[in-house]
Order: C-alpha cells, then structure tokens, then sequence
C-alpha cells in the first residue's frame, strides 16, 4: 500500500469505468447524466480503477457505486462520511468519493457530514439534490422548501430548509462547489477542481426527481430564465451575470446583493476569490439564492488549503513507528515499568 | 518493639472523598503488595460525579485490595480493614465490615460539621457504636502538616498529602517496603520537587508513626505466595485490553485503527491505544459511536484491524453498523465494557445484562461471534482471541468486558511474544473463479470451503474492483439478489459461518469426579464463583465448575457437559441471560442465581447458594 500514485499504462476510457450491473433509476432521473459526467470524467484522474473507490449511503443517489468499476460499498443511511473516514485515513494510497442525497446527508447523516469537513479528511463528497425523498417515495427532505406539499405533509411542511452552502461553510469546509445534473461540462469543471483539492471537497449537484419533485431545478435550466437565474462564478473575474451582463454583484452591508450592472461603479462589482481565506464571502454568495432559486451561484465558491485530518493523523503514526522488530518492541510494552520475577 | 503476627491473607479497603487520593494510594500499596510476591486482587469503587460535593456519602471513593500468601480470586468479600478519611467514607463503608474489623479513621475530619453532612447525631469515636471492631483514631491532617512544617508548601498542599501518611502508616502496619512508592512520588511531582520531598516525608513520617506510637501493638505480615515461575505484573482489565489488540495487530501484522467516542468504563482503552502509534496504532476519537464504528469498518474494509470499544449505551447506537459488518462479512471487533443498565443506569458500576444485545441485539438475523473475559489479565488472551476470529472469519465479533474487570487488577504472567498466535492473514490477489466459458474471474463472496469466510479483497488491488453493500448478495458473485431462495441460502449460509467458527472446549474442574452439581459461569464471575467452589470443596462437598470464553457459537462439547450433571447453576449479574439461552438452545432447566446491584457476586453469597443446591440434589 504504498504512498505513490501510479498511472495506468493504457489511458483509460468512460466505458472502462462501467460495470457490468444493469442501472436502475427511473426513467428521466438526473442520475444517469451525473452517472454519465463522472465515468467521462474518472480517466482524468490519471489513477488505476482500483486505486478509486466510491462509498454511499442509502437513497436513489447511493446507488452510484454499483455502476462503476471501481471498488465501492453502498453502506448505511447517512455513514458513508464516517466509513470513508475509517478508509482514507488508514489507506494515503486511494481516492476516496463519496456520493450522497439531501436526505442522507443532511438529515440522517447530518452529523458525519459536518465532522468529516471539520476534520477535512481527504474525501470528495458528491451531494446530489433534489429536494425530496424519492427511494422512500416522495417524502418532504431537509431542503424542500417550507410549505411543500408531500406525502408527509399534506397540509404543507412546517420545516424551515437547509441551505446546504451555508451550512457546510460553517462546517469549515475547504472545498465548497456547487453544479446542475444537467450542465456536463460544468459540472466536470468543478469535478477536477474537487479531485485535485487536498482535503475534503464538498459539491452540491443540483439533481431532477422526474417522479416525486419534477423540475424542481426549471429555473435554472429552462432557457427562458437561465439566464437570469444562473451565477457562473469564475476565479478572478467580477460577478456579472444575466443577458449581456445586465446584473451583477455588490456588496451589502455585512453580505451580498444582486444590483443592476449599469447603476453601479465597475470598482463596486465584486470580483469572484475563491481561495479567500475568510469564509464569511463564500458564506455570503451561498444567501443569494432563496428557496425560489431565482439568483443561484454554481462554480467553486470555496477552495482553501488546510491540513487535513489523516495527513496528520498518518503523520504521528509515522513519525512514532521505528525500523526496530515489533515483537521485541511488544515484550518490552507488556513488561512496562514495575515487575518481578518468580523462580 | 511491636510484636510481628503472620497472616495468610488481608483484605483492606481504603476509603475517603473524591479528593482525598485514595485511587492512587490503592495503586500504590498494591505495587508494593505486588513487589513483595503476594498474589492480589484489586477493586476500585469510585462515584460517576468527578468531584461529587466535598464530604457528602456520594463523594465516597474506595478502593479495595485482597492479598494473600495463596492464589486468590476475588478481591475479597469483605474488608478486614478499613481506612476511612472522613465520617462519609466511615459510615458508607461500615455495613460492609465483619465484627472485629480494624478501622483506622482520619479523627482531624470528625468535626460537628462533617458529621451532620452525613447524618451521624452523634460522633461515632465518641460513642459506642463502633465497640465491636478494633478502632484506632489517628489525625492523620494534623500529623501530616505538624511533619510537614519544615517544607515550603501551603497549609493546604501540606494537608493534601495526609493520604501519603495514611500510606506510610499502613505500609509499616503490614510490612510493605515503601521505596518504589519514594520513586513513583519522584517522578509524579518532577516538575515541582518541594512537593515531591514533601509527599515522601508524609510517607516516612506516617511509616514512622505506626513504627513509635503505641496505639498499634501488633504489626502484620503475609508471607509470599508460590505463583508460577514467572516475570509478572500487576495489570487492569483495560490496560491488559488494549495491549491484546496491540499484540493481535503485531502478531496479524495488520494496522490497527480504533474508533471510538468516550465513554465510562470503557474510555481508558482509548487512552492507552491513543499512545501506541509507534506499533502502527491510529486512534480516532469520532463525532457519535455511530460514526466510530462506521469509520473502524471502513477501514477493515481497506485492510486494517477496525476496532471500536464502547460501553452498553453507545453498542445500542452501533447496531446498524454491526449489521452491515454482517452482510459485508468484513473483519470487526467491538468491545462492549459493561455497564449497569438500562440508559445510563449506574455508569461506574458492574453488570453483566449485554449478553443478549450482543447475541440478538441487531435487525435481521445477524449472528456474530461473542467472546467474554473472566479476570483482569485474560482480557488480554480474550482479545487476541476476538482479534483471531474475526480475521479468519471475516466477521464481527464482540467482546463483552465488564466493569469491574474493566478497573480490577491482578498478577500477570507476563506471555512469551513469539507463542502468542500467529494471526497472519492472506489478502485476495487474484482471481478465484473460472467461468463456463473459461474466463477467470474475481467472485468476492466465494466462499472458503473450510471457514465459509469470503475473501478479504482490498481496495488497490489490481483486479479485483468489485462492489459491496447493505442489500443482499448472490452467493458467489455478489451482484444484487433480491432472489427469495438466494436470499434464504445467504441468511442460512451467514449463520452456519459462525457456527463453524472452531472453540476449545469447555473445560470442567471436578477434582474429585464425584459432582452431581455444575455451577457454569461466564465473565467476570469467574473469580467469586470459583473461590465459593474452593471453599465448599474444603468443607468436603463436591461441585463441578465450567466458565464460558466463547459464548457465540458456544464450545462442541457443551451439551455433553450440561447433560452431565443432575443440576447446573448459573449466576450472572443480570435477571437470567445466559439461563435463557441454555435453556432454549439445550433444553436444559438450569438453577439460575441472580443479582444487579452493580458490584461483583461475594464468593460468601455464591457459596451459600451453591451448598443450598449441592445439599439438595
């Protein structure tokens, strides 16, 4: 298990990273675009099939692993961050990913997400969102929007949502990205960016239930108002958006706003950083989007360098290990400080 | 000069507040108990409050230790002597005491207003109530501060280490060397060498006031005990642990990665791993026991030797997890330090009710393997044993400590390294199954015919990508299978894995041959069980005794050994577990003695019962 990747002698294809398993979402699911993005993407790693392995959780999303051929395990509602602790921090040599639900994630799982990005144990954490419970059918999920109508909520839901930006932003996370199912190009973007990141990456993907939450993601996507709609951070370049710039960023207050291009000094336009090492701005272009989605950012809002939790865990165990024999070093523990001798 | 009287054995118990040192001062005369080649057993007894109110009955902290020039087994019924600090130590402890005890009390601490703290009326060294044991009222404050005069240390500081003197005191009443005791004191207070000189002056000065004053005429010794020719010493149930999964992790030549989450009795196992890095050790101190578990499977997913130790409360929270280690037939082993139940019930205190969490205690049917401890140090060779099975059968196992093993200590023979089992494990490394058409292949549940255990195929391996999960497997290949006769086989076919697991037999102690009686025990009642089977036998009755290791899958020969005998008694401390299970698996009607009090059987208790039956079959 040595510490060096390797790279494969024949470069590897999208179709080398199917596996032989038939797939099983439901017609229309933004699954098998995400599916389709990520093994187009995998060779781009530059690492052998079975140096990556893929942990999920239990949902419609936690499915993933059974199509790829790479080592994967579908685990337990809401523990693949706390299994894929155990496995990263114990084998430098692989690529973790993690690939999870908004139900599984937030909810269940909310306390292994929060932990491993405060730990920022070198894991890629995939969120697929689609704002419902769809292998349960059709449950009101921790980022539906308050009054949602469900199966569990026939009078509307009283729960106020998550923002999942935000509250992985106050996690610590040092990776933070957020992309749409249906934008392959962006979001494989934002898939190198999370691969080469050395710690924990966490991406947020926007996913359509064609069953139980149809269109959840329209505004986004439909061409009428896209454009509108969609914030596409780039690194470096001022926040300006909608058709032919119309709209832009500025700052407000102790936040951001959305402000008309044309009434606002260039010098007051934001410029997208998101390697600033406060994460109050990130935090920040998380607010724009409400639950209607009608300013939403995608790209990478966050990308900081930090330690990470198994580098250093690795590194003290390590550092303490000698070359000297482990049994002859065992007899010495056992013996310790205080004995005697029967004749 | 005081006349010099020689004992077999001595059980003393020290006793005082939280914060009058009494843990360390046990430790300490054990130590030198230890050194002297006595055979000891030890049993400390501290409230779950860390600094419970100065003086109150809940602040009690005591530590208890029997010594003996014999082999012994228990840390002894009921205290010879007792060292009590305060009036709240005095009255907690004295129900305790048969007539004739010796009592040494702090005197300085019997003021009006420590009494009325605990409820005496009157001073009991004023009256007569303490008439029927040997009373000596030191005031050990003052003595400790009067010897400490000379020393450039505050009244408080100088007062503190009245439990030295009380040491020093009860050192020379029973002709314990001190000197080890002088070093330990040394390197404790390195940083502060007033204090240091200070403790060790109390010591000296309470070794010397047992030697000058006349209140103590007579003094004590107990002469060595012939133990196995050895290198011993002395160990606690979770120190000796935590260095068997060392030792399994040495001898697997696997790394060893610990999740755990705090937790009482159960903590220490994380501290002490937490210092082993250098033997390829990782500790994790996870968010909650689920994610601890979750993180020790992944990595035995990855190739490490997971482990996650807890206590009763955080097992509950781990099922799932354990459930999952089931269907994905990877190495795990979880040690359960049992605590008093049920939620947080008496977390100091000693129980042995998780025996059926851990056999049934999980959704579906997911056997896995239980393995139990019965002294302080076979908690060593106990979890090298859990670490063996569950390497070679790719399986959870539990491992049920408790806590009264978990703080208890006793002499260990210290083992042979190089004998200790080799666990050495084979990972998967190619393919293991040739298709019709003749195209090898990697089927990662293909069993071994032997073990039934399925492959242990890393991650990194070239090859071998395959996926794992929760939902049921085809037998071989592993794809999903939601086929009811697959399923049915899989479920057949996970139980008939533990079942093979091979254990020694049980082993039957019956020197005579002539018992119509078998008490059968598992844990931690091996010690009082087997000293009550001692003394009967000494007064001539005959009773047959067998302990259980293994308590899933249980040893071959047990129904043989159960069928055996006209009656078998089974005391446990919970309301009849392991009685259940003998008596649905064997159809046996076993006498099943009881009691959850949080504290260990007396071997007095045990020996009443079992003479009852023995009289009576």
């Amino acid at each position: 298990m040595s510490d060096k990747l390797s790279l494969p002698i024949q470069p590897l294809k999208a179709k080398d990273f199917k596996s032989d398993q038939e797939v099983r979402w439901c017609p229309g699911c933004g699954d098998y675009a995400i599916l389709a993005a990520v093994q187009s993407f995998l060779p781009e790693l530059g690492m052998e099939r079975e140096r990556i392995c893929f942990v999920s959780g239990i949902g419609c999303s936690s499915r993933f692993p059974y199509y790829l051929n790479t080592y994967g395990m579908h685990s337990i509602h809401g523990r693949a961050p706390a299994i894929a602790t155990g496995l990263a921090t114990s084998r430098p040599d692989l690529s973790v990913w993690v690939v999870t639900g908004d139900g599984d994630a937030l909810s269940i799982g909310g306390n292994h997400l929060i932990h491993a990005l405060r730990r920022n144990v070198n894991l890629k954490i995939l969120l697929f969102n689609n704002r419902i419970y769809g292998l349960t059918k059709g449950q009101y999920s921790p980022t539906s929007e308050t009054g949602k109508i469900t199966k569990s909520t026939p009078y509307g839901s009283a729960d106020a949502p998550f923002n999942p930006l935000s509250l992985v932003l106050g996690a610590e996370a040092s990776f933070v990205a957020r992309t749409l199912d249906s934008d392959r190009k962006h979001l494989q973007e934002v898939l190198r960016a999370a691969a080469v990141h050395q710690g924990s990456a966490f991406v947020e993907i926007y996913q359509n239930c064609p069953i139980f939450n149809d269109d959840a993601f329209e505004v986004l996507k439909s061409p009428e108002s896209r454009d509108e709609a969609l914030i596409r951070l780039v690194h470096g370049e001022p926040i300006v958006f909608g058709p032919e710039g119309r709209h832009c960023v500025v700052r407000n207050g102790w936040g951001l706003a959305v402000a008309e291009t044309a009434d606002v000094a260039e010098s007051d336009i934001v410029v997208h950083d998101s390697t600033a090492a406060d994460p109050s701005y990130a935090f920040a272009l998380s607010r724009l989007s409400g639950d209607s989605l009608d300013h939403t950012p995608i790209g990478v809002f966050r990308s900081v360098r930090r330690d990470t939790y198994d580098s250093i865990v690795r590194q003290q165990v390590s550092d303490a290990q000698s070359d000297g024999a482990a049994e002859a070093e065992l007899a010495g523990l056992l013996t310790g400080s205080d004995t005697w001798t029967i004749l | 000069m005081n006349t010099v009287r020689q004992l077999d054995r001595v059980v003393i118990r020290f006793a005082g507040d939280s914060g009058d040192g009494m843990q360390l001062t046990g430790d300490r005369f054990t130590a030198e108990t230890a050194k002297l080649g006595n055979d000891l057993s030890t049993l400390p007894n501290f409230p779950a409050e860390i600094r419970a109110p100065a003086g109150t009955l809940p602040g009690v902290s005591s530590f208890q230790i029997h010594f003996a020039d014999t082999d012994i087994l228990t840390p002894g019924d009921a205290p010879g002597v007792l060292v009590a600090m305060n009036p709240a130590a005095l009255k907690a402890n004295l129900p305790d005491l048969p007539g004739g005890a010796t009592i040494v009390v702090n005197s300085d601490e019997f003021t009006a207003r420590n009494l009325k703290k605990v409820g005496y009326q009157a001073n009991p060294l004023e009256d007569d109530s303490l008439e029927p044991y040997q009373v000596h009222a030191v005031p050990l404050t003052s003595l400790t501060i009067e010897a400490l005069s000379n020393f450039d240390i505050g009244k408080n500081e100088a007062a503190r280490a009245k439990n030295m003197f009380a040491l020093g005191l009860i050192s020379w009443l029973y002709s314990r060397p001190t000197d080890t005791t002088e070093a330990f004191i040394s390197k404790k207070f390195a940083a502060r060498p007033e204090l240091a000189q200070a403790n060790i002056a109390a010591l000296r000065a309470g070794h010397a006031y047992g030697e000058t004053t006349e209140s103590f005429a007579v003094r004590y010794e107990v002469p060595p005990a012939s133990l196995q020719p050895g290198t011993y010493r002395n160990i606690t149930g979770n120190l000796a642990l935590a260095y068997g999964i060392v030792a399994a992790g040495v001898r697997a030549k696997l790394p060893v990665f610990l999740g755990a989450y705090p937790i009482t009795p159960a903590s220490d196992i994380l501290h002490e791993l937490s210092r082993h890095k250098r033997f390829g050790v990782t500790t994790f101190q996870a968010e909650d026991e689920i994610a601890a578990v979750g993180a020790a499977l992944g990595a035995s997913y990855g190739g490490a030797l997971g482990v996650t130790t807890s206590s009763g409360p955080g097992i509950a929270l781990k099922s799932e997890t354990i459930s999952l280690a089931v269907s994905l037939e990877l190495p795990l082993v979880i040690v359960d330090v049992q605590r008093a139940g049920p939620s947080t019930g008496l977390p100091t205190k000693t129980e042995q009710a998780d025996l059926m969490m851990a056999l049934y205690g999980r959704h579906g049917e997911a056997p896995i393997a239980v393995v139990a401890p019965c002294t302080p140090a076979d908690c060593f060779d106990a979890a090298i044993e859990a670490c063996r099975i569950a390497v070679t059968y790719r399986t959870p196992v539990m491992l049920l400590s408790d806590g009264y093993l978990a703080n208890g200590s006793e002499p260990w023979r210290l083992p042979d390294v190089s004998a200790l089992p080799d666990l050495t494990v084979e990972f998967a490394s190619g393919p293991n199954h040739i298709l019709d058409d003749g195209t090898e292949v990697f089927w990662p549940y293909k069993r071994d015919p032997e073990t039934l255990a399925r492959p242990w195929a890393v991650p990194g391996t070239p090859g071998l990508q395959h996926r794992i999960g929760g939902l049921e497997k085809r037998d071989g290949t592993g794809d999903i299978s939601y086929d009811p006769a697959n399923h049915d086989f899989m479920v057949r076919t996970r139980a008939a894995r533990i079942d093979r697991i091979e254990v020694p037999d049980v082993v039957v102690e019956d020197p005579e041959g002539e018992a119509d009686v078998l008490v059968l025990g598992w844990g931690s009642t091996y010690g009082p069980i087997g000293a009550a089977c001692r003394a009967l036998r000494q007064r001539g009755l005959h009773i047959a005794q067998a302990h259980l290791r293994h308590l899933n899958p249980m040893p071959a020969n047990l129904a043989e050994v159960l069928a055996g005998y006209k009656r078998v008694v089974v005391p446990e401390m919970n309301l009849g577990q392991l009685s259940a299970v003998l008596r649905a698996r064997f159809g046996v009607d076993v006498v099943a003695y009881n009691q959850v009090r949080g504290l260990p059987f007396t071997s007095q208790e045990l020996e009443t019962v079992l003479e009852e039956v023995v009289k009576n079959v």
